[in-house]
């Protein structure tokens, strides 16, 4: 076993898709140079004809990524900035996604959109910070955010097989993370969670890099005799509602720590299924980003962003809260 | 062949005619956009065309999808919403494709084609073919960001691509003299590639012209640029007869009309000829209405079908 970093299984896992299957390529701004690490070298490998930098030109690469892929191919389309992909909404989300459901079921669209650093990272205000992966979801595009690199191999592999198209999300607070990984790691499937710490008091759903901040959050509130479970998605779409449902059939209660805008976010959607579906001893709660862009100052921006100890009190709150039914 | 031109521009105006009606039945729900005046267009580009090669086509989508070959009772099929319709019944007027014929779709939105026939266009080439993709678009579709960044990633990539401009005069009630600053091959020529302007009433010409490019793209010298003038004889879409929009003469549609496609064509062929083609189109289009009428309608316990490939089905509206 080594430590495998999440940035370098991205890497790997688009370098053995491209091995395994010709009709994978990667195409977008400063790829060949590799600005963000995922094609890393593969230009030496594979040629420019399948690392193939494009014109900033965000429409129209997102759409001929998917005529290549009507045409047989399965593209990994890269984008620098989580934002350009508003400027790439209308061929994802209107095209690509809505192209099988529109011909009847004529073709499979299978193409990949990357956007590896997601989310706030310090200091890169309002255009740089934000994390929409509760929009591709509610526009019912298969979207990914794993949170560790086990996770980052395995959802990608699977990402890039998928004969839909399937947005993936790396938060740019987990690139330089690692995580044992054995010789080969394996393809995730998509639409399964993962439970990454057992516990009986609280369900704690999180996201991306707030998995991490969860754990450090439930490690903490062990020493006050509070057993929390970490469970994480990993796909939002297809959501894992089975595995939530297990998880939260056993501690009946629910926090959400999710990093997208609380208004129409992903945690909104999780505590209203768990009200209707699940058996809740008392009521769930949130932790979200604020309804805000995010400002450029440091402390403005970390005031906006869920922390650990917004979680930490939320689950104090919902144990506090015994309803009786 | 002449008598080749002529059957599918027959076909195509005779199944708008038809589907006017059939709207304005209430026979098909919502809007068409018709092809009725354009037909050249259409028809002398894809007679340009193998089976092989791809189309990427607009919201006035059926010309394009006859004339690159589709099973016309399937087209009226899917207009009625039917599941023997090509689409089985999910696309309808504006999405209507069959990928089997290289045929990327219709598309509601303005421009949005270009990019997908870019992208199988180099996936033709990739592959070791020489096929080639057409993208064809309104005047409208000239001041669209995308076919411009289109435009710019097929000159630079020498993609084996045609653009096909069809310019009816109007997007809507903009005229595409006020909307568009400069000339429109005048700026395709700017991307480097080579722009021509034709009479787009004239199938000979269009075909001549689609020819010259297609023969450019499959030499493996990049893509050429189309602008085929012609006009649209009939409101923008069927719902505009009632509304008296004001943005053009009846003069002026006279004067095109005496223009019309099928009339420049018939004038080189006999009587005879055109006569026989009128009939046997009469027959395909009353065989496919039938077709069309007979066949079942979607199961409503289906309507979340064909959305994904593989994993669970869209959630449902209620809850659990
Ligand atoms: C991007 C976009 N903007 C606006 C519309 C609404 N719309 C539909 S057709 C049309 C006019 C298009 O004109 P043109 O490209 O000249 O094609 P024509 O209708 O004349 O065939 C407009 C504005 C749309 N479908 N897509
Ligand atoms: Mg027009």
């Amino acid at each position: 076993m080594a430590r495998m970093r999440y940035q370098a299984a991205l890497a790997r896992a688009l370098r053995d898709e491209m091995t395994a299957d010709p009709s994978v390529f990667i195409l977008g701004e400063d790829v060949r140079a590799s600005l963000r690490g995922v094609s890393r070298g593969l230009v030496a490998d594979f040629g420019r004809q399948r690392v193939i930098d494009t014109p900033i030109s965000e429409q129209a690469f997102t759409g001929f990524a998917m005529g290549a892929a009507l045409a047989g191919h399965r593209p990994v389309v890269e984008f620098q900035i989580p934002s350009l992909l508003f400027t790439a909404f209308e061929p994802i989300v209107n095209q690509a996604q809505k192209f099988r459901l529109m011909t009847g079921g004529q073709a499979k669209v299978p193409v990949t959109y990357i956007v590896p650093g997601s989310g706030a990272r310090r200091g890169l205000a309002a255009q740089h910070s934000d994390h929409p992966y509760a929009l591709f979801a509610q526009a019912g595009v298969k979207t990914v955010v794993p949170a560790t690199a086990l996770d980052a191999y395995g959802l990608f592999l699977s990402a890039i097989r998928d004969d839909d198209p399937v947005v993936l999300f790396a938060p740019a607070a987990v690139l330089g993370t690692r995580e044992e990984a054995p010789e080969q790691p394996e393809a995730v499937p998509l639409g399964d969670g993962r439970v990454h710490r057992a516990g009986d008091d609280v369900t704690v759903v999180a996201i991306g890099h707030l998995v991490h901040d969860a754990l450090a959050v439930a490690q903490e509130l062990a020493e006050d005799g509070i057993s929390v479970e970490v469970w994480d998605p990993r796909s939002i779409l297809p959501f894992d509602w089975e595995g939530l449902r297990a998880s939260v059939e056993k501690t009946g209660r629910l926090v959400v720590f999710d990093d997208t805008n609380r208004t129409c976010g992903l945690a909104g959607e999780v505590l209203a299924t768990a009200a209707e579906e699940f058996p809740l001893a008392a009521p769930p709660r949130r932790v979200t980003r604020a309804d805000a862009p995010i400002p450029f100052a440091v402390e403005l921006e970390e005031a906006l962003l869920p922390s650990r100890a917004q979680l930490a009190a939320a689950v104090r709150g919902v144990l506090d809260r015994e309803v009786v039914r | 062949m002449r008598s080749d031109l002529y059957r599918t521009m027959r076909t195509i105006r005779r199944f708008e005619e038809q589907v006017v009606e059939l709207v304005n039945a209430n026979e098909i729900a919502g809007v068409t956009h018709e092809y009725i005046g354009q037909e050249a267009v259409a028809t002398g580009v894809c007679a340009a065309l193998r089976p092989d090669d791809v189309i990427t086509s607009t919201h006035r989508g059926h010309g394009h999808v006859i004339a690159k070959g589709a099973e016309v009772r399937r087209m009226l099929a899917e207009l009625l919403g039917r599941t023997t319709g090509l689409n089985r019944a999910r696309g309808g007027s504006m999405h209507i494709a069959d990928v089997s014929l290289g045929i990327y779709g219709a598309n509601g939105i303005v421009a949005a084609g270009a990019p997908i026939a870019a992208g199988a266009a180099w996936a033709g080439r990739e592959a070791g073919s020489d096929r080639v993709a057409v993208v064809f678009f309104g005047d409208g579709a000239v001041n669209q960001g995308v076919l411009h960044e289109t435009m710019n990633m097929a000159g630079i990539w020498k993609l084996p691509l045609l653009f096909v401009c069809e310019n009816n005069g109007y997007a809507v009630s903009f005229a595409a003299s006020e909307a568009t600053s400069g000339s429109i091959v005048g700026r395709a020529a700017a991307y480097d590639m080579p722009a021509v302007h034709v009479d787009g009433m004239d199938v000979e010409a269009v075909q001549a012209a689609a020819e010259t490019a297609v023969a450019h793209a499959r030499a493996g010298d990049g893509p050429s640029f189309i602008e085929c003038e012609t006009y649209r004889f009939v409101g923008h879409h069927t719902a505009e007869r009632t509304m008296k929009l004001g943005y053009r003469t009846d003069e002026e549609i006279e004067r095109w009309r005496e223009r019309d496609p099928l009339r420049v064509l018939a004038e080189r062929m006999t009587p005879d000829e055109v006569a026989a083609l009128d009939g046997e189109v009469e027959r395909l289009l009353a065989e496919a209405l039938a077709f069309a009428r007979e066949s079942p309608r979607p199961a409503v316990a289906d309507a979340r079908e064909y959305v994904y490939a593989s994993g669970p089905l869209p959630r449902e509206g209620v809850s659990a």
